[in-house]
Parts: structure tokens; C-alpha cells; sequence
């Protein structure tokens, strides 16, 4: 393809289509990755996840910024999300960031959801490849304002920054499982703000009852609409990078995240088959009556339903 | 697969005035589009370079400070120099009835004065971009 050619070359406008052709089509998207597949696996890969209104644009802006005056090469994906109704979204993130859209340095491209629910798009990964290709030495994803549930972004990411903020409730919800379990690195943002420090005791005391002693996660205090401590927290996330070179984590976190994709990959074609071999001869449907009038059960006919592929 | 249409929502120039904009946002939201929305005191520049970062079919910007004739064309000689006149510009704010032949001259496909409606923005933007 030729917008490959000037992608590879550094077209933003090429990187930009491509993109667009991994979140609507299919089966061009198929096609590409075949062609870019060998030219990714050079960046690091940064998510920044954590509340709606925790901060993590502002942040991503400014530790975008720190990056390049070093010259890295940074692109951002920026995750909102999709109306469940209409198909619609704002996706709102660039306006904290509209200072680096000159930057010929910086590529940043907002993503709606369209009715992911993990934190991040389904073409998310494939945009990262993308902009892996183009050259980007960093890649910072911020997923959607997440709950407490919406991991995700450990299979996107090699490094994984939590950002909290004071006044979201008591030392309780920083021991739940889900979210808090996936910070390579926690943050406390708006840590100008009353609370801040209470915040950051609660994290290192649930960070502190882990029984996980090969490294505990660093908590840094920030406040990013001041350009507060950025260097401390892009210090911290270097250092993580170099823990997983330095102890082969990072080859062994990436095989992970490959044998995920690659499975969730065979799952999606796999009920795509079953979908095409049973639903226009009205075999589902016949399935399901037998389901409904409990004449056998859910399990035996997924037995069924597979032997006839096989 | 469905692709929704991506719009980018821009204020350029100095005026603080972002309700109308943030109207129109919502209501391209609810009629199914990706908005991209950048936000106040945008220069032409920034528009231009984000709208082909997005990969938007569209670039609506609202302006109520007076400066559109200098503006909008700004937008559109951005666009043709990066290749990317495809982009369908429309615009809409407080605009004199005597300036828009000229805009529209300049390449500005539709302009939306105070009054318009919301569902004949969606309509406008639906019948007219390229796909």
C-alpha cells in the first residue's frame, strides 16, 4: 500500500489514514498489519489510566513535552468514550494538549470506545502498532475515565501509570482488587490540593501489605497544571523500563500480551464461524428453543456446536 | 463495520464565547458523529494540524469575535498547502450577511448564522461530506 510507504516515511497524514482504516474496516485493517507487523515492538509503550477528571491529559501533556526535549519521537492515543445510544462521542482530550499539535515531534489521535468496555477502543492496539511503525520511541495511551475494573490497558502497555487523586474515598478502595492491582506506578495528581498527602500514605500502605517483594510499585505526588514533579514521574516510569529490560520482564510481559491477542484473535473468528454456520439456516435459533424448554444443556450443545467444526 | 463520521469542533481567535460551540458538539454527538473537540483560542495552525492528525471529514469552527474573513480563509489555504482540501470546512457564529458570499467563495462550504437549527447542521453535514 502506498500510504504504508509514507508512513514509514513519517507521513502524519498517511499515519492518520492508516489509523482511521484499523478502526473501520476490517479487513483493509487485516491486510495492513500483515505489512507493518515486523516493523513494530521498538517503542515503549506507556498507558496512563484512573479516573474520569483525575488529571491524566494534563499529565499526558506535560510528560509529553518532557520527552521531547530530549527528542524522543512521542505519540498519543487518547481513549473516550462512546455513546451506547447513538454511536456518537466528544472525545475531549486534545484540548489539554493543543500546544503540542505543532509539534512535528508529536502525533496525537483520540479514540471513541464504539462499545469497548475495558477501558480502551478494540483498534486501540493495532493504532499503537501503527504509530510503533511510524517511529514514535514512546507511545502514551490514556484510556477512558476507568472505575475500579477496566484493565485493559496491562495488555496494551509495557508500563502502566495509575493516577489517583485526593477525595475519591477512604483507605478501603485502595485494597479492592481490579485497577489498583495494575499501577507499575501510582500517582497522586492535583497533590496541591488538601487530602493529597493522606492519599498518597493510604496507596503506600496498600502498596506496602503486598506479598509481591521483587518491586513494589513507586507512589509520586505530582501536580501537572503546575508542571509539578513530571520529571520525578517520567524518572520513575524510565526506571520501570529498565527493571523489566534489566530482569527480562519486559520480553516475558510482551510474549504474555502476544499469546492474549493472538487467543483473543482465534476466539473472535472462532463465534464468527459458529455465528455463519448456524444462524441463517436457523440452527441457532432451534439451539436456543431446545435451551429455553430445558430440554439439555448450555454445555452440551457448545460440544455440539464445536465437533461440527472440527 | 459502521464509521461514524469524525468532526473536529474548533474556536479559533480570541473570543471566549464557547457555548455555541460546545451546542453544536453535543448535538453532532447525539446524531452519531466522533466530534473532536479542541477547545478556546485556537490559531489556524493548530486547527489544521489537528484536523489531519484526527483524520476528520469535517472541520466546523464558530467564531463570534469579528475575525472571520481573516480566519476562515486561513483554514482552507492550511488544508490546500497540506494537500488535505478533502476536509470540508463549515463555520457558524456571528457572521454579517454581506461577508458570507465571500467566505463561501473562499471555500467555506456552509455557514450557520444565530437561529440555525442543530438538525439542519447534522443534515447539511450528512448529505454533503465526501466519502
Amino acid at each position: 500500500m502506498e500510504l504504508i510507504n509514507k508512513m514509514l516515511k513519517g507521513d502524519k497524514r498517511a499515519c492518520a489514514r492508516l489509523i482511521s482504516i484499523v478502526e473501520n474496516d476490517e479487513k483493509e485493517s487485516e491486510k495492513l498489519i500483515k505489512k507493518i507487523y515486523k516493523y513494530t515492538g521498538k517503542a515503549h509503550i506507556i498507558g496512563i489510566t484512573g479516573p474520569p477528571g483525575a488529571g491524566k491529559s494534563t499529565l499526558t501533556d506535560k510528560y509529553a513535552k518532557l520527552l521531547r526535549k530530549s527528542d524522543y519521537i512521542v505519540g498519543v492515543i487518547a481513549v473516550d468514550p462512546t455513546s451506547p445510544y447513538t454511536g456518537g462521542a466528544i472525545l475531549g482530550d486534545r484540548i489539554r494538549m493543543n500546544d503540542l499539535a505543532l509539534d512535528p515531534g508529536v502525533f496525537i489521535r483520540s479514540m471513541g470506545t464504539r462499545g469497548y468496555l475495558g477501558g480502551l477502543a478494540k483498534a486501540t492496539r493495532n493504532a499503537v502498532k501503527i504509530l510503533d511503525a511510524y517511529g514514535c520511541d514512546y507511545i502514551i495511551i490514556e484510556t477512558v475515565g476507568v472505575g475500579q475494573s477496566e484493565v485493559d490497558i496491562v495488555k496494551a502497555a509495557d508500563t502502566v501509570v495509575l493516577v489517583m487523586v485526593p477525595g475519591l474515598g477512604d483507605d478501603i478502595q485502595s485494597i479492592k482488587a481490579g485497577i489498583m492491582e495494575i499501577g507499575d506506578l501510582f500517582v497522586v495528581n492535583k497533590s496541591d490540593l488538601f487530602g493529597a498527602q493522606r492519599t498518597a500514605t493510604e496507596i503506600n500502605m496498600m502498596l506496602d501489605m503486598s506479598q509481591n517483594t521483587d518491586r513494589r510499585p513507586p507512589v509520586v505526588m505530582v501536580t501537572a497544571n503546575q508542571n509539578k514533579n513530571i520529571d520525578q514521574m517520567a524518572q520513575e516510569i524510565q526506571r520501570h523500563y529498565e527493571y523489566l529490560v534489566e530482569n527480562g520482564l519486559l520480553e516475558e510481559r510482551r510474549k504474555k500480551n502476544i499469546k492474549r491477542e493472538l487467543l483473543e484473535l482465534v476466539e473472535e473468528e472462532l463465534k464468527k464461524l459458529v455465528i455463519r454456520e448456524t444462524e441463517s439456516n436457523g440452527e441457532l435459533d432451534r439451539m436456543t428453543d431446545i435451551l429455553f424448554n430445558k430440554e439439555t444443556d448450555p454445555f452440551t450443545l457448545r460440544d455440539r456446536l464445536l465437533s461440527t467444526i472440527k | 463495520m459502521d464509521k461514524p463520521i469524525r468532526v473536529l469542533v474548533a474556536k479559533p481567535g480570541l473570543d471566549g464565547h464557547d457555548r455555541g460551540a460546545k451546542m453544536i458538539a453535543r448535538a453532532l454527538r447525539d446524531a452519531g458523529m466522533e466530534v473532536i473537540y479542541t477547545g478556546l483560542r485556537q490559531t489556524p495552525e493548530q486547527i489544521v494540524a489537528a484536523a489531519i492528525q484526527e483524520d476528520v471529514d469535517i472541520i466546523g469552527m464558530s467564531i463570534l469575535s469579528g475575525a472571520h474573513n481573516h480566519l476562515f480563509p486561513k483554514v482552507i489555504g492550511l488544508l490546500k498547502d497540506q494537500d488535505a482540501e478533502d476536509i470540508m470546512v463549515i463555520a457558524g457564529g456571528v457572521i454579517p450577511e454581506d461577508d458570507i458570499p465571500a467566505l463561501k467563495e473562499a471555500g467555506v462550504a456552509a455557514i450557520f448564522t444565530p437561529g440555525a437549527l442543530t438538525t439542519e447542521i447534522v443534515q447539511f453535514i450528512r448529505d454533503n461530506i465526501k466519502r
